[in-house]
């Protein structure tokens, strides 16, 4: 990350505003690449706030710090572990879970122990191959969207794009099967096949994200801008784009307020406008009653989502959470 | 009204007898098996177009697996399914279906439109783009049978609204719309009153029958009390553990006909103001997987039948559900009414 300051402050001098940032290899990688992720986290994330599976996504991130550390460890591509895990994970979920819907006693069960087995990877990896990368565990857990080369960036854009692809192209029968999942079965629409395949887009965009923004905080890119989408409007289609436009703007934000403020790593500005949004659209909400906005239990759904976030952000040591 | 729907009844009886148009569904000897049970066999039913028809029974007899056997879902262990003249589950947008459900979650943020909208495209890959011009026709059309169809049930005034914001009667209108929208020939309906209140309860039965009646829809619909719909009745199916009747309701449900079909004592009783209250129908098996379940592993032992049958039992109301307010609120009890045996009895044993 020094790195990247440095040359941004080299540049800084040349003063051609902000086209100059895009002289910068690394900030075009990183516009590259972060831009097709948040439209991909953007889309993927509508599916999943409407599913009601953030909770998966926060399995997953945890997936994808283990498969990251795991490659790691054993000499291979981070990307490799990173994406055989959430995708492989994802499936899994997708088994256990009735009807490729996920339960949360079944992600909760399997996560935690997913999670030790990162610790021990980190501790495998930092002891056999400390000259290594010793800030590895870091950067997979916040990510280092700045440190990315041309052909990581491409790939990731690449990927990202895929993702997008069949997404859209899945997207009416996934929506149909997600709020009404007998009536679609009974017209024909795969419902179950519909669940896994998302569930894999799911984990392939888990593994996208933590290259941009860490395993930690990816859910954030997956869960605000959809959360924010869907109280922003209610018909269906229009909070799909929204969401994938809101991820992508603050992407473009975070990347922004990064590059102009270089002591600010781009994760923390990717967050920050995440969170500013999604904190926003409650202000369109303030005039009227709220109680439409609650859930049965009291909650909104991404409150609950968030809830679950703040847990994970504040769980202890990554170490002792070997419990079944 | 009561009398001059019992001579309709009579008119429309028998669709198997006309050879002209065949029926929109027909079970022949069907029986259907849950983990090694059976759960119903010797079905016949032919249901014709613009009939309704109605399943009973009590709890836990396989009225629901009834429903996924017309729809394809599971195949029948034994007899012959014809949906539309093809094997159940191939015809498609011809036939619309209202699972049983709760509601929808409060927090959906997704307008009653949009799910009547689901019905219409919803099963086509892709997604609907905001095209220019000449290529909105399609558009147009989905959009002016969608505005038909919420006006058909009535909904006009809320379907711009998020559903989960919509009250239970209201989401039961979208979502009979939604099953509409396609022009179906039959209608599947599995316990749709279910948790309505009684007004809502007669307004929703008076609507399909309704729509049963002008559009010319055929409706299958799975109840547990038959007194909101009886007025609309064309026939009723009465499965029974191991047996069925099928027949006109005044001729099913009966006293002689229930205690036959359920081997046990049931009396049929008609309230001052038409309603049926069955008494001493058999407690649902106790053993009962659930409808919800996918079947499969559940069903445990095949327990003594009707152990409990003759406790003082639960109080069926029947009655000719007018729409609107249909008199008191009548026992509130429930499980419509046992059925009765073999053949569709015809003893003149009407109750009104």
């Amino acid at each position: 990350m020094t790195a990247h300051a440095m040359s941004h402050t080299l540049a800084a001098g040349s003063g051609s505003g902000w086209l100059a940032a895009f002289t910068h290899p690394y900030f075009l990688h990183a516009f590259l690449a972060g831009s097709a992720i948040a439209l991909a986290a953007g889309l993927t994330g509508f599916f999943l706030v409407l599913r009601a599976q953030v909770f998966t996504g926060d399995a997953l991130s945890h997936v994808a710090f283990t498969g990251a550390l795991a490659a790691l460890a054993g000499g291979y591509d981070l990307r490799l572990g990173l994406f055989a895990a959430t995708v492989a994970v994802a499936l899994l979920i997708g088994a256990i879970g009735r009807g490729g819907r996920a339960d949360d006693v079944a992600i909760g069960s399997v996560f935690a122990w997913i999670l030790g087995l990162g610790a021990f990877f980190l501790t495998l990896y930092t002891t056999s191959r400390s000259a290594g990368n010793g800030g590895a565990g870091v950067s997979v857990l916040f990510g280092s969207l700045f440190g990315l080369s041309a052909g990581q960036a491409l790939t990731a854009a690449l990927v990202a794009g895929s993702i997008c692809a069949v997404l859209l192209l899945i997207a009416r029968p996934l929506l149909f099967a997600s709020v009404d999942e007998a009536v679609a079965a009974a017209r024909g629409v795969p419902v179950r096949l519909l669940g896994l395949v998302f569930l894999v887009l799911v984990g392939a965009c888990a593994a996208e994200a933590t290259q941009a923004v860490g395993s930690l905080l990816l859910l954030g890119l997956l869960a605000a801008p959809a959360g924010a989408a869907a109280r922003l409007t209610d018909r269906p289609f229009r909070g799909l784009a929204l969401s994938a436009v809101l991820a992508l703007a603050e992407m473009w934000a975070g990347l922004g307020l990064s590059y102009a403020v270089p002591t600010l790593p781009p994760s923390f500005g990717i967050m920050a406008a995440a969170a500013s949004v999604y904190g926003l659209t409650f202000l369109k909400g303030a005039g009227r009653g709220r109680d439409h906005e609650k859930g049965r239990n009291g909650t909104s759904r991404p409150a609950r989502a968030f809830s679950r976030l703040w847990q994970t952000a504040t769980m202890p040591a990554l170490g002792d959470t070997d419990h079944e | 009204m009561t009398a001059a729907r019992t001579a309709s009844v009579g008119a429309v009886t028998d669709p198997a007898a006309d050879p002209v148009a065949p029926p929109v569904v027909s079970l022949r000897g069907a029986a259907v098996r849950v983990g090694g049970r059976t759960l119903w066999s010797g079905v016949g039913l032919d249901v014709g177009a613009g009939e309704f028809v109605a399943v009973l029974g009590p709890n836990g007899v396989g009225k629901s697996t009834l429903v996924k056997v017309v729809l394809g879902v599971r195949q029948p262990a034994a007899g012959e399914v014809r949906v539309l003249g093809a094997a159940p589950g191939r015809a498609g947008a011809r036939v619309g279906y209202l699972p049983q459900r709760r509601s929808f979650d409060a927090s959906l943020r997704m307008r009653g439109a949009d799910i009547v909208r689901l019905g219409w495209d919803g099963d086509r890959w892709g997604l609907p783009l905001p095209l220019p011009g000449r290529f909105r026709r399609g558009a147009a059309a989905a959009s002016a049978r969608i505005a038909e169809v919420i006006g058909l049930v009535g909904a006009e005034g809320y379907a711009d609204r998020p559903i989960g914001q919509c009250s239970g009667g209201e989401q039961q209108r979208l979502l009979i719309a939604q099953a509409l929208v396609r022009r179906p020939r039959l209608l599947v309906l599995d316990e749709p009153l279910d948790s309505l209140d009684l007004p809502n309860q007669a307004a929703v039965a008076a609507l399909i029958g309704r729509i049963c009646r002008d559009e010319g829809v055929a409706v299958m619909m799975v109840a547990h009390d038959v007194n909101p719909i009886l007025a609309h009745l064309d026939r009723v199916v009465y499965l029974a553990e191991g047996g069925a009747v099928t027949g006109r309701p005044g001729d099913v449900i009966t006293s002689a006909t229930l205690s036959r079909l359920y081997g046990t004592p049931i009396e049929v009783l008609a309230t001052s103001d038409g309603r049926l209250v069955v008494v001493g129908q058999p407690e649902a098996p106790a053993r009962h997987v659930d409808r919800h379940e996918d079947g499969g592993r559940g069903a445990a032992v095949p327990g003594p039948r009707d152990a409990r049958a003759n406790v003082p039992a639960d109080l069926a109301p029947f009655a000719p559900a007018e729409p609107g307010p249909s008199g008191p609120s009548g026992p509130s009890a429930s499980s419509a009414s046992p059925a009765p045996p073999a053949s569709p009895v015809s003893e003149d044993v009407r109750r009104d």
